[in-house]
């Protein structure tokens, strides 16, 4: 487990992924820092969401090695792991606090904080936990901020985002980036896939910048990485 | 792990979302409905007739309503993606499995609790045979439908034309337990023979197909 900063919270060696003839990654190496804030940034098929679906566990590399938490037995590290992914991962038809009860059983949260946690987790992303109506009916900014609530259920020490910010507002993708930094801030390790940089620049510790599969650029600001 | 905290948490979340929306429910008492109704304009069956095609009438419409069921099962896990947030999660496969293919069988059980009264009026129906031993027949046959029906319904999940990849899996390999619940509910409705043989049939299938679908569903559940 990667219980200091000293070891990496993500590590990747020769990462290859194919689809058919189409390479997705085209070996990624590199290795990130726990309690630090990525942003990943790249053109569509830069390889950026097949790099965080391989670190969620949802897919497989085709060659290559992955170690997350210090497992490289992805499911063995799945409780401490929170995934927001460009779809919502919830229910339409449900409440936010139905939605959450549920991803609270699959969690094991323990029976008697199930209701506290779900309503800790709708409250942080600045939610009314007691909004009686189907998630289907909310609109695209609150559904995104539901989808982080329902990532950070679990107080999961990696958070993976991808693409937290699509659709939303200017004023609540302000909102969202800034309760991402305060997961860092409490510790988290965060690496977020976004075509949305800025809204992060001032709160990530690296921008990642990934091109035809392989990482071309690692720096600490934005501008930089742009360059 | 929660095994059975978390099969009955997945099932109580299908039950609420099929009670609210009726996708399944209301599809497959529709279809089921039109057999009978089409059937019985097509055919005018004496009760003895009745007797002998009834078995195969019934079973072949609840197959084809089961369907429905089994495919609207996993359509809501693909909508929002809300199956990659079991699989990023720390539960087993198999209490997911579990609660799909109870679900199934509730679903398709309240449509055999409210098509039989409709098969028994419209065909005329009265069994010569023990009445009650229709039950251990139906509880079986609905659970070798949705067994497997659940397994290969998760298994065309990822393919395009996944609605009539179900059928053509499924039904070929649902042959001999569509003879076991043909037969059983034809002697028990003639009453000309014992039922034992098909109704032995069939619970050796469930055991085989439920054991095989547990051992394969997490190889299923994690291919991407």
């Amino acid at each position: 487990m990667a219980d200091n900063q000293s070891t990496p919270v993500i590590s990747a060696d020769g990462l290859i992924k194919q689809f058919g003839r189409f390479a997705a990654l085209r070996g990624v190496s590199a290795e990130f820092s726990a309690s630090k804030l990525y942003v990943v940034l790249g053109d569509n098929g830069a390889g950026k969401t097949t790099l965080l679906r391989i670190i969620a566990g949802l897919a497989h590399p085709t060659r290559g090695t992955v170690s997350v938490l210090g497992s490289k037995e992805i499911k063995d590290v799945r409780a401490q792991i929170g995934y927001m992914a460009h779809p919502s991962l919830l229910y339409d038809e449900m409440t936010g606090m139905e939605n959450l009860r549920y991803f609270a059983e699959l969690y094991e949260i323990p029976a008697g904080g199930v209701e506290q946690r779900c309503r800790d987790a709708i409250t942080s992303v600045k939610l009314d936990p007691d909004l009686d109506r189907p998630v289907g009916q909310y609109s695209q900014g609150m559904r995104q901020r539901m989808s982080l609530a329902r990532a950070l259920l679990n107080d999961p020490k990696l958070l993976l985002l991808d693409e937290p910010f699509s659709n939303v507002d200017a004023r609540s993708a302000a909102e969202m980036a800034a309760l991402v930094a305060q997961a860092r801030d409490r510790g988290k390790s965060v690496f977020v896939v976004t075509h949305q940089p800025a809204q992060l620049e001032g709160y990530a510790d690296e921008f990642i910048w990934m091109e035809a599969g392989r990482i071309v650029n690692r720096t600490t600001s934005l501008q930089v990485a742009a360059r | 792990m929660s095994f059975l905290a978390i099969a009955r948490a997945t099932l109580a979340k299908d039950v609420r979302l099929e009670w609210r929306s009726k996708d399944a429910i209301n599809a497959m008492l529709f279809f089921s409905l039109l057999v009978v109704v089409i059937f019985s304009f097509a055919f005018d069956p004496t009760a003895e007739e009745s007797r002998r095609i009834a078995g195969g009438l019934v079973w072949v419409a609840f197959l084809f309503a089961a369907i429905v069921a089994l495919n609207q099962t996993w359509a809501r896990e693909l909508r929002n993606q809300v199956l990659d947030a079991y699989r990023v999660s720390p539960a087993p496969a198999t209490p997911l499995f579990i609660a799909k293919a109870l679900g199934n069988f509730l679903f398709v059980g309240v449509l055999e609790v409210l098509m039989t009264p409709l098969f028994v009026m419209f065909y005329k129906l009265r069994p010569l045979g023990l009445g009650w031993e229709l039950v251990p027949v139906a509880l079986l046959g609905t659970w070798a439908l949705v067994v497997n029906g659940t397994f290969f319904a998760a298994m065309s999940l990822r393919t395009r034309a996944r609605e009539i990849m179900l059928p053509l899996l499924l039904f070929p390999l649902s042959i001999p337990a569509l003879l076991g619940m043909v037969n059983a509910t034809t002697a028990i409705l003639t009453g000309e023979e014992s039922p034992a043989f098909w109704i032995a049939l069939l619970v050796a299938y469930d055991v085989v197909f439920t054991t095989a679908c547990l051992l394969l569903f997490e190889t299923v559940l994690e291919a991407e």
